[in-house]
């Protein structure tokens, strides 16, 4: 796109600039740093310009918004025609909790709902398993049957608001539950939207919620993939999740690259299971971290858009336009916030919900400031979903699509980001793909490494921390926090031992018989036996349990 | 689960000379967050304490199991999912019923401060917040530990 003798004078002129303007003053304002990096401490040049970017081609590079490769976004009129969702993750205590925090956020403006399970539902485990002992509510909403579901969604329309649920070992079970709530409101299958997470291959690199081993986690998924292209049309049946892999320390290169390996996996299953391409890639969707340094985060969300369009088509040869979008959620990184001086975080939260928007995002959760000591108070997550809408209706950063599109800087940053995310990619594919890259422990140990690089660099003063190691203050910030009752423990075994008495018994068990038997049975789809159990009141513990018998269990190689 | 050993830990040691200390580093209950775990263990490791790791997912007895087993000096644990109230002080009480009261529990994660003090009351010898450095860890390990006998 430039002309190739004015980028040759650029880099003339620029060597000139250096030598001549540049030189001379850097002995009175010397570098700060001895080096400039990125978060992911990728080095920093010291000055953008266009010539490195002389095989940057506008039409294929960048092309238009909605049109491949998407680098500019995936809709034609991205936030000028809509905003993004504003879709707030919550989840604590007892359903009834929950549920009243849903409300909340949706009166106080929020487009879409985000459920937290506490960590025994996360793990297949009901709330009276002696597993889940001191859990039960604190780090997410106990759901144990259809009972907790229909008390979740209570008063809320499931034809109109649409549902992420952060859930992935049980997340067949979970949206069983889901699906049968929509049943009880009279909506049909085809009208639900949402999305469960679903990605079990990065539960194995960095979150940890898992039940079954690799091979039968993906049959689930394949069987949820061909479910919901008959039955479910709307929904989005995979949030592939860089967000986790990031928390867990990678670089953004890192997050960007495993994530993208986990969406191959996913695809290359689905079409060995025999679903054509193009009838389930459209609904498997995204969900990225918005780290702290500011480009690189919009570089990787515009790198990731065209990496992916690029693998269906040209890996996966899909047709159909809508399996080349990447459609991607993003959360602000949780692990960036600080105890230390917590308002703070505000500051931190509302510059990557920025990166975020900047980077063509569909839908945003921003973080509360006390999240690194509880979950969020309501006053607290007012002022993160407020975070929002002050970017959406104030700042002028919506009026335009991809303003920041053709800045030497970014498109470096981005075609840098995509060249070293194909490169992690290439060797997954020697590997034998993601699964067998997991059961060698690489992406696992790739992350590791950088989380030690990252604190190492901490602890060196070499990357500064507001409040943590610099502009320290001894002055104490105190900031209200959400504190679980003891009670939703004991109230919510109650619970769960009172349906398990109600329900009819038999038919129950019958369920239970019908899923262990399906699944030791090649080709049987599990989701219809799974909706028939949630019908029933079988537990989600009940369920897991039964798989457990013929699944298996994945069990933690304990490598650090 | 894994263990490490430190730098030299294999080589021959005179029979009189102090073994290595040797610290557990667990992760209880079923929350997944192992960032803070791993750097930790990896940190003491590097520092030359013996560091046996756990992996995820373990109940209080497992802990405590494995604790006598390896005949450890110290426990670190890592909790970030609320249940701190309930795992720490179990773990505390299964140890002085296994006779292993000596052994020094610490951790660490996501523990507001108003709880600290009661967990301290309950046994627990110490408790970082988010943001503590990974030296003060290491330092604290090398002068509050000692290999028991």
């Amino acid at each position: 796109m430039y002309d190739r003798k004015k980028l040759a004078g650029i880099a003339t002129h620029r060597k000139m600039w250096h030598d001549e303007t540049l030189a001379p003053s850097l002995g009175k304002s010397p570098p700060r740093l001895e080096r400039f990096s990125t978060v992911s401490d990728e080095e920093i040049d010291l000055l953008y310009t266009p010539d490195p970017l002389s095989n940057f081609e506008y039409e294929e590079d960048l092309g238009y918004p909605g049109q491949y490769p998407y680098t500019r976004g995936v809709q034609p009129t991205m936030y000028r025609g809509r905003l993004w969702t504003m879709r707030q993750f919550a989840g604590f205590g007892s359903a009834e909790d929950t549920n009243s925090r849903f409300k909340f956020l949706l009166e106080q403006g929020q487009t879409g709902l985000s459920t937290a399970f506490h960590f025994p539902t996360l793990m297949g485990y009901d709330s009276d398993s002696p597993r889940a002992r001191g859990e039960v509510g604190m780090c997410g909403v106990a759901i144990d049957s259809l009972k907790d579901m229909e008390i979740l969604f209570d008063g809320i329309p499931l034809d109109k608001v649409t549902t992420s649920m952060t859930i992935n070992g049980p997340a067949a079970m979970v949206f069983a539950m889901y699906l049968a709530v929509a049943e009880k409101q009279g909506v049909p299958f085809h009208k639900v939207g949402g999305t469960i997470q679903n990605d079990i291959l990065k539960e194995y690199i960095a979150q940890h919620s898992w039940i079954f081993p690799p091979e039968p986690s993906m049959r689930i998924i394949t069987d949820i993939l061909a479910y919901c292209a008959d039955n479910v049309p709307r929904w989005n049946t995979i949030s592939i999740s860089g967000y986790h892999i990031r928390e867990a320390g990678s670089t953004a290169v890192q997050e960007l690259a495993f994530t993208i390996a986990d969406g191959i996996a996913y695809v290359q299953a689905g079409i060995d299971a025999g679903i054509p391409v193009d009838k389930f890639a459209p609904r498997l969707s995204y969900f990225f971290n918005a780290h702290m340094d500011f480009f690189e985060e919009i570089a990787k969300y515009r790198a990731a858009r065209r990496m992916w369009a690029r693998i269906m088509r040209e890996r996966f040869h899909a047709k159909d336009e809508n399996s080349w979008k990447l459609r991607f959620h993003t959360q602000t990184a949780g692990c960036t916030l600080t105890a230390q001086q917590p308002i703070n975080n505000v500051v931190r939260v509302a510059l990557q919900a920025l990166a975020g928007v900047l980077g063509g995002t569909q839908s945003l959760h921003t973080n509360s400031m006390d999240e690194t000591l509880a979950l969020p108070t309501e006053q607290a997550v007012t002022v993160a979903l407020r975070t929002q809408q002050i970017i959406a209706e104030e700042s002028g950063v919506a009026n335009t699509i991809d303003p920041l599109g053709g800045s030497f800087f970014l498109e470096q940053l981005t075609n840098g980001m995509e060249e070293k995310a194909m490169e992690y990619i290439r060797k997954i594919d020697e590997m034998g793909g993601m699964v067998a890259a997991i059961k060698q422990g690489y992406p696992q140990r790739e992350v590791a490494d950088a989380a030690f690089h990252f604190q190492r660099l901490v602890d060196a003063g070499k990357k500064r921390i507001v409040g943590l190691n610099a502009y320290q203050s001894q002055e104490e910030t105190p900031i209200p926090l959400l504190k679980i009752d003891d009670r939703v423990e004991k109230q919510q075994v109650a619970r769960t031992r009172e349906v398990r008495r109600k329900r009819d018994v038999r038919k129950a068990r019958a369920c239970l018989a019908a899923l262990k038997e399906g699944s030791i049975t090649p080709n049987v789809n599990l989701m219809p036996l799974l909706v028939d159990a949630a019908r029933e009141y079988v537990t989600l513990g009940e369920m897991c349990d039964t798989l457990r018998e013929t699944m298996g269990v994945y069990t933690d190689p304990a490598m650090f | 689960m894994a263990t490490a050993k430190g730098k030299g830990a294999t080589e021959a040691t005179p029979k009189k000379a102090a073994r290595k200390v040797r610290i557990l580093v667990g992760k209880p209950g079923l929350d997944g967050h192992d960032r803070g775990a791993k750097i930790i263990a990896r940190a003491l490791r590097d520092a030359g304490v013996e560091v046996i790791y756990t992996g995820l997912h373990q109940t209080p007895e497992m802990i405590v199991s494995a604790a006598a087993q390896e005949d450890v000096d110290g426990i670190g644990l890592s909790i970030l999912s609320g249940a701190h109230n309930y795992l720490f002080p179990r773990i505390m009480q299964l140890l002085r019923e296994k006779k292993m009261g000596d052994v020094v529990l610490f951790g660490g994660g996501i523990i507001p401060d108003d709880d600290i003090p009661k967990l301290m009351k309950k046994g627990v010898d110490r408790v970082f917040t988010p943001g503590t450095a990974i030296q003060e860890i290491v330092d604290y390990v090398n002068e509050r530990i000692q290999p028991r006998k």
